[in-house]
């Protein structure tokens, strides 16, 4: 079936499966692929996009489900050259090691400070359940988010 | 991990959803938030032939107030039950026990709704349903009819909901002076519950729900019957386990999980100034 979603604002439109998973169509169809596939069971969130500007693991939603919606991927947060705020805080503050879980941290992170602009280290860290880093790099993750609340 | 192939349909209302349930029978299932449906599937646990898409049913997501109870609509998100304020100020405990699912990304996508249609003893809504002695609206082909959280959990993810039916609002008598307390047991952040116990006094009156601690979300009906006969928190938690029958997994024997349903019973009714 046909399938249209405005991703980082440019609609993308393909005839795909009704069983075609949003990351798959992100990467696949879109060839959108800063968006990781992790566990693929709702769990690790390494998959973690927006969908209307909410953050969702689009390992777990269908492409259908997306069909005219607006979707944005990490390669979407950046204004040209210039990193978006949270991307510059993981960046000078060091938080990322192997990177895989990168992506979908900075996603889940840019929609935690949306909802909660004033997140304190205790809100952050329960704010970010949802995102496994398995380098075990919490600790500066956490820095960068809250930095990033402090500029944005 | 993908699922099997199958049909998908956008039902337009909830008439249309009704009657595309009508015509597909058991081949069907509706797909709300897709987070209790949606990794069955992926996993092949579930393979339905027709999907039915009622997750934009927007007129199916509202809180309103109903005079001595809250009517809140079965397509409303997660997120939002854990912060409409109508909720957190009238059923405290509902929005605590919401805020406990998963994490921030499913509750973007997850409704209340779905989670309770999915009856899963391992789900923290249903207990805390059965908890307030809520019941949810169920609407088919003879019409609505309103069924009490203890009648609408039948067995191990089974309802009361028949194969034509679907479930479209949540009714929780208001109470806002009472006071609650969900615990909740588990050893990573995002898990499911161990067990969990989903607590509230309200006027005297005690309700206890018991996360999987059975093959259907559970009341703890001897504690509340001690509680109300003036039993101490640590005399009516004793009892927590009384007619359980949990199973055993590889996180807890059945043992373990009678003595964590006295724990956190306690600790529920402690909280909830018992």
């Amino acid at each position: 079936m046909q399938v249209s979603i405005t991703i980082n604002g440019n609609l993308v439109s393909h005839d795909v499966e009704p069983r075609t998973l949003l990351v798959h169509f992100i990467r696949e169809q879109a060839e959108l692929t800063g968006t990781n596939v992790g566990c693929d069971s709702s769990s690790c969130g390494a998959c973690t996009i927006h969908v209307n500007g909410e953050a969702v693991k689009s390992c777990t939603m269908l492409a259908v489900q997306a069909d005219g919606q607006e979707v944005t991927t990490i390669e979407g947060l950046a204004d040209g050259d210039t990193l978006h705020p949270m991307q510059q805080a993981f960046h000078e503050c060091h938080a990322l090691q192997c990177g895989y879980c990168t992506p979908g941290m900075v996603m889940a992170a840019v929609s935690l400070l949306d909802e909660k602009p004033d997140a304190n280290e205790a809100e952050v860290r329960e704010g970010l359940e949802g995102n496994l880093c398995r380098c075990t790099g919490y600790h500066n993750i956490v820095k960068a988010v809250l930095q990033a609340g402090g500029t944005q | 991990m993908i699922p099997a192939a199958f049909d998908y349909v956008l039902a337009e209302s909830a008439e249309n959803a009704l009657a595309l349930l009508a015509e597909h029978g058991d081949e069907a299932k509706l797909l709300a938030g897709g987070h209790s449906l949606l990794p069955l599937m992926k996993y092949r646990l579930a393979a339905p032939g027709v999907l039915i898409d009622i997750g934009r049913l927007d007129d199916l997501s509202y809180v309103r107030d109903e005079g001595d109870e809250l009517a809140i609509g079965a397509l409303t998100k997660h997120r939002e039950v854990e912060t409409n304020s109508l909720i957190t100020s009238q059923i405290g405990l509902l929005a605590a026990a919401t805020a406990q699912v998963g994490d921030p990304q499913v509750r973007h996508r997850g409704t209340l709704g779905g989670a309770l249609a999915h009856g899963d003893p391992a789900s923290d809504l249903p207990a805390a349903l059965i908890a307030l002695r809520g019941s949810v609206v169920i609407d088919g082909p003879s019409g609505r009819r309103q069924v009490a959280a203890d009648d609408f959990f039948i067995g191990f993810l089974e309802t009361a909901l028949a194969e034509d039916e679907m479930l479209v609002e949540i009714r929780v008598p208001k109470m806002p002076d009472a006071q609650w307390s969900f615990q909740k047991f588990n050893r990573r952040a995002q898990d499911w519950a161990i067990v969990g116990a989903a607590v509230v006094v309200n006027n005297g009156q005690c309700g206890v729900g018991l996360v999987n601690m059975d093959a259907r979300p559970i009341r703890a009906s001897a504690v509340e019957t001690a509680v109300n006969a003036g039993a101490t928190a640590t005399e009516a938690a004793e009892q927590a386990a009384e007619g359980c029958e949990p199973s055993a997994d590889l996180n807890a024997g059945v043992e373990y999980r009678k003595h964590l349903a006295r724990v956190l019973t306690r600790r529920g009714l402690e909280e909830s100034g018992r």
